[in-house]
């Protein structure tokens, strides 16, 4: 600040001497870089996603007409709409289950000293580090008729093969298997860590009293992942919510049979990018939108001890 | 103390089964690219092939653009990555540290878009990228990914736990802000910021859906987009298939060998950044 303490001359006008940016708070200097690249392309888009959903656009980059309501009317009288969002809804209930139990199984499992330790967590967390294509890939090749190697290990057990990407009641059922094989590895980190702060004290009070193992995990251990596990299942409702990129890779696109693995995102999709109807597309993804807020603001009411929760981290 | 034993050792035979369900598929792709063309569909299925070969991996690299992939992914997950450390560690030190009019309503906002999910913008941030003029550019798949106000939660937290008297020293020696940000903070950082750089780059690198939409330009498609691409061109040539497969998850394993502490720890600390 300051600099013009110089006496006779007037005004050579302070603004010129005292560069505009010396004259913002430093704190505003800070944040200003981050704050242009999450107002240009977290903010803005936000804002424009309900905007758009009020015009007639296209994908030709010339605003359409202002439809005023007529895409939020089509749209929730769009049965396909409403099918991928029932699909949407029914892989979140089928999914989050497994994902969550099997993550705590795996790190109960492997919290306790035991031979080859490292590798069994190895094995446990590697898929999640696979981009989806990688996983795509493979899992399309392990359900393929006859030659896959699912379909081949139940032919050997003495089991019916099923038609695993071509069966419209099974197509939903492989989606989450493969996804339970992919990001299991996530929610088991995240519960091994909290497993790792439960303080050893309460083990040993346990073990004075006379508590087995049985008892020790029912009066110590889950109590002590009560909070965790609220976290993981919002984060794994969240994150299976916005299911696409595997449902899109494992059915290259078409949905699955009959269009049963079709998620909400994909619909989305798409209308704007196959149909090139922007302003519907944005209508339903702004729907969807108020949906996983609503979720989001659930989980704050619901857990409030960890406020301002979680983060975006998990997108599968 | 026997039972104790004999659990122990059905413990043992849990984890193992689970491990080998787990690791099985990927053992199965390693295998299947190591076989001739020929023998990958041979029923019965069998493990092993007397005509192991790397001709699959070679005929990759002849006929597809891996290594083209290979390249723009390195330059869209550093570049994302080098942004996000510079800019989040700032607005957070920011947001921690100084003072100014709005400054709560602004961290309010930001807080608030962690609730955002980015997929939900694909469509709005397309037609953004095409007035931009930036669709099948680098800068269209980097750009919306710096826009993460989690890490700058997650930094913020951090910043807020350090305590202020080192700062007050180094004040009273006659540093600027920026300067003791720079020397005193930042290397108090390390382990936070490691892992919001080591999750951050996993993530981009991982990335699918918006790059995906962002890029329809071979030259410039990551590994995740390319290898989407595949499964249609290579047709039944399943040993190529899997053999892209490999090497296209392979570049993350072999980081994950060498920085497996870090890894974990900064998954499961971005991850538990609320509690």
């Amino acid at each position: 600040m300051a600099t013009t303490i110089s006496p006779a001359p007037p005004a050579p006008p302070a603004t010129r001497a005292v560069p505009l940016w010396r004259r913002m708070p430093a704190g505003l200097l800070f944040t200003l870089p981050f704050l242009v690249f999450y107002l240009a392309f977290l903010v803005w888009p936000t804002v424009s996603s309900l905007f758009l959903s009020f015009f007639n656009e296209s994908l030709t980059g010339t605003r359409g007409e202002f439809v005023g309501l007529a895409n939020w009317t089509e749209m929730f009288g769009d049965s396909a709409m409403w099918s991928a969002f029932g699909n949407t809804v029914y892989f979140t209930l089928l999914s989050t289950p497994p994902l969550v139990l099997i993550g705590l199984v795996m790190a109960l499992l492997t919290n306790r000293a035991m031979p080859l330790r490292w590798l069994w967590r190895l094995a446990f967390f590697l898929p999640f580090l696979l981009p989806a294509s990688v996983v795509a890939l493979i899992w399309v090749w392990l359900y393929q008729p006859g030659f896959g190697l699912v379909n081949d290990t139940l032919a050997r057990l003495g089991l019916a093969e099923a038609g695993w990407l071509t069966e419209p009641d099974l197509a939903m059922v492989s989606v989450v298997i493969t996804t339970v094989w992919w990001t299991v590895g996530f929610n088991f980190l995240l519960y091994l860590a909290a497993l790792q702060q439960i303080p050893q004290h309460l083990y040993d009070a346990a073990a004075i009293d006379g508590a087995g193992w049985w008892q020790r995990l029912r009066s110590v251990t889950l109590p002590m992942l009560g909070r965790t596990t609220g976290l993981v299942i919002v984060l794994q409702l969240l994150a299976s919510l916005r299911v696409f990129d595997q449902i899109y890779l494992l059915y290259q696109g078409t949905g699955g049979p009959n269009f049963a693995a079709r998620p909400i995102l994909e619909h989305v999709y798409t209308t704007a990018f196959t149909n090139f109807r922007f302003g519907y597309a944005s209508a339903i993804s702004t729907f969807f939108f108020v949906l996983i807020v609503t979720v989001s603001v659930a989980q704050l009411k619901l857990f409030p001890s960890s406020s301002n929760s979680s983060n975006s981290s998990k997108e599968r | 103390m026997t039972s104790v034993r004999a659990w122990n050792l059905v413990g043992l035979l849990v984890t193992a089964f689970i491990a080998v369900l787990w690791l099985t598929p990927l053992l199965w792709a390693v295998d299947t690219s190591l076989k001739p063309e020929g023998e990958t569909t041979l029923v019965p299925l069998t493990w092993f092939s007397d005509n192991f070969s790397v001709e699959a991996f070679q005929r990759v690299f002849a006929q597809s653009d891996m290594l083209r992939w290979f390249l723009n992914s390195t330059v869209v997950a550093v570049g994302v990555t080098a942004l996000v450390l510079a800019t989040a560690s700032l607005a957070a030190y920011g947001f921690s540290r100084t003072d100014f009019r709005g400054k709560r309503l602004v961290f309010g906002v930001v807080v608030a878009g962690i609730m955002v999910p980015p997929q939900v913008l694909v469509v709005p941030l397309y037609d953004e990228m095409l007035a931009l003029g930036l669709i099948d550019t680098y800068w269209a798949m980097i750009l919306p990914q710096v826009a993460a106000p989690a890490m700058v939660f997650i930094l913020k937290k951090f910043f807020d736990g350090i305590p202020r008297e080192l700062e007050e020293a180094a004040r009273v020696d006659g540093a600027s802000i920026l300067r003791i940000f720079w020397q005193v903070v930042l290397p108090l950082s390390r382990p936070v910021l490691s892992a919001v750089g080591i999750f951050t780059f996993i993530f981009t690198w991982n990335n699918f859906f918006w790059p995906f939409l962002a890029v329809s330009d071979p030259d410039l498609m990551t590994i995740p987009v390319g290898l989407a691409t595949i499964q249609s061109s290579y047709g039944l040539r399943y040993a190529q298939i899997m053999a892209s497969a490999v090497l296209g998850g392979l570049p993350l394993l072999v980081a994950y060998v060498f920085f497996q502490r870090n890894i974990i720890r900064s998954v499961a600390h971005t991850g538990l950044s609320g509690t």
